[in-house]
């Protein structure tokens, strides 16, 4: 099968009601030290809902993630082509400012990596670096992330204490918190629960359910379940290209095509 | 018993006796330097011989404090040229450069390294000392041959320069790309990542090389010795001669042993080195353990 014709599949799949699409990807194409990555990816990814990308490992889905909030561009020898569009507006355009780009997308990353210093100044970190001074302010801004990711009541008390004492899953959702403070549009989560032990996986999976109605969530996993439970549309990348992208249970359940079928079924992985 | 097994535990006996046998070197050398520092210690007390600022051995005279002034000041020095270069060198090397220049600069660092102590000193006399008493004296108003404390700084700065660089260098390579990553995707600069995040994660690394630049700093003879003047007085500024105290071994060690207790005031320098190198490395770990813990 073609590459074109592929895309068009991808494309002709029915999304149900998408009312704007918030991320706009234009024929994207990425190529690391001469290897193609990406090819001519074509995406509108709508607001306000859970999309999960999912293949199998070295597809391209976590470089496809990265390009998301350019972080891709710190890849040694990466070249790119094509557009991202958020809002209307490029990140790629020549003009466009990385730090600005980065602010409006949250990242979650595989582990939990908090920043040496005290629970806080983690999630203080973010509006400091944006001109945020007001001792007050900062506070609320603390305090209001730390409950919105259901940690305020565990680390009201230590909020001086360093950030590595605290849980992993705990850490998980600090990262989170810590996002959010930046006030992002868009999360993206990258295979975000990987380390977790189930309970704090639940505890993170349900709180971007629960924040979707106000941030519109991109996720990559390999753990079709979690796509299956949290996502309202999946993306199937195969060998950097989009075989298929639909809603959640037209993928999974009736995929249009055979490689997507072996990947669901557990052929391939 | 099989004879493979034997031999398994023989040698792990005689490897163990080895590592031993290497210890007990460490508390020989005490032990000796003790000894041999006894005339003196016998003959004047201790506080006495350390806080003493007149060396004159004709007169029965032992103070050590210029030396072991002499040797802080040149440490001193030293750390404040080598620290702030060392630790921007080692970030542009790993945050900035390209591989091909990482490739390039870090063998040639272990070229520095290898360089015999008394090239710095002949580059000393031959370049720092002229430079500091023609051109950067006059500028503050100093009068000055040029064999300074601060002749002997810079030179010791370049001598710990490489060293340092190197562990900076391998310290910050350890630090995680997403921890990185999680500074930058919350929109801060690479400047803000590595002054808020890089070098605070790496804070204890980058001591232990500072404790490493100081540890050689403070027993460094050959080229010390060369360019600071070797004036048994106190200094009082950058553009005064200083002696530290290994220049002060080197230099009387095998001579004037005629005089009264001079060998064992030469021993007792000996022994003071040894024991502030010692102590300074056992404060360094203690305070590490305590940075480690904490992050």
């Amino acid at each position: 099968m073609h590459t074109s014709s592929r895309i068009q599949a991808a494309e002709t799949q029915d999304l149900g009601n998408i009312s704007v699409p918030h991320i706009q990807i234009k024929n994207l194409n990425v190529t690391i030290e001469g290897k193609r990555i990406l090819k001519d990816i074509n995406l509108s990814i709508p607001n306000n809902s859970i999309t999960s990308i999912i293949g199998p490992s070295g597809c391209g889905k976590t470089t496809l993630l990265k390009t998301l909030n350019r972080l891709v561009d710190d890849t040694k020898g990466v070249e790119i082509t094509g557009s991202v569009l958020v809002n209307g507006e490029d990140l790629y355009a020549k003009d466009a400012e990385v730090t600005h780009i980065r602010k409006k997308m949250g990242l979650l990353s595989q582990k939990p990596f908090p920043l040496p210093m005290s629970i806080f100044d983690n999630v203080a970190y973010g509006p400091r670096i944006h001109g945020e001074k007001n001792k007050q302010v900062l506070a609320q801004i603390v305090e209001t992330q730390l409950r919105n990711v259901g940690l305020w009541d565990e680390v009201k008390d230590r909020l001086d204490a360093s950030a590595t004492r605290l849980s992993i899953g705990q850490q998980q959702r600090l990262c989170l918190a810590r996002g959010l403070a930046v006030k992002p549009e868009i999360i993206l989560g990258d295979e975000s629960t990987s380390a977790l032990d189930p309970v704090s996986t639940q505890t993170i999976e349900n709180l971007l359910i629960e924040l979707k109605q106000d941030y519109t969530i991109v996720l990559v996993t390999h753990i079709l379940r979690q796509a299956r439970r949290v996502s309202d549309y999946i993306i199937f990348v195969y060998n950097g290209e989009i075989i298929e992208f639909g809603k959640t249970d037209d993928v999974l359940l009736h995929p249009k095509h055979e490689i997507t079928q072996q990947y669901v079924k557990g052929f391939i992985s | 018993m099989n004879w493979r097994l034997i031999k398994d535990k023989l040698i792990r006996q005689s490897f163990a006796t080895l590592l031993v046998l290497s210890l007990v070197v460490i508390v020989i050398i005490l032990v000796g330097l003790s000894i041999k520092s006894m005339p003196l210690l016998r003959a004047e007390r201790l506080g006495v011989i350390l806080t003493e600022s007149v060396w004159s051995p004709m007169n029965g005279s032992f103070g050590f404090l210029p030396f072991i002034m002499g040797t802080v000041w040149v440490t001193f020095i030293s750390l404040i040229i080598a620290v702030p270069l060392c630790v921007l060198a080692s970030v542009y090397l790993v945050e900035y450069a390209g591989e091909a220049l990482r490739k390039m600069v870090l063998p040639l660092m272990n070229v520095l390294a290898a360089i015999p102590p008394v090239l710095y000193g002949v580059w000393g006399v031959l370049f720092v000392v002229p430079f500091l008493s023609q051109y950067i004296a006059p500028i503050v108003g100093a009068e000055t041959t040029g064999y300074t404390v601060f002749a002997g700084g810079i030179v010791l700065a370049v001598m710990i320069f490489p060293i340092m660089v190197s562990i900076m260098v391998e310290v910050l390579q350890t630090i995680p790309y997403e921890l990185k990553a999680a500074s930058l995707s919350l929109g801060a600069t690479k400047w803000e990542t590595i002054v808020k995040v890089i070098l605070i994660k790496a804070k204890p690394g980058l001591i232990a090389a500072v404790v490493l630049g100081i540890s050689r700093a403070f027993g460094e003879t050959i080229a010390v010795l060369m360019v600071c003047g070797n004036i048994p007085q106190i200094p009082k500024s950058f553009f005064d001669a200083g002696y530290p105290l290994p220049a002060l071994i080197a230099n009387n060690f095998g001579e004037m042993m005629s005089i009264p207790l001079y060998d064992s005031a030469l021993m007792f320098a000996a022994l003071l080195l040894f024991v502030l190198i010692f102590g300074f490395n056992l404060i360094s770990r203690l305070i590490l353990n305590r940075l480690e813990r904490k992050s």
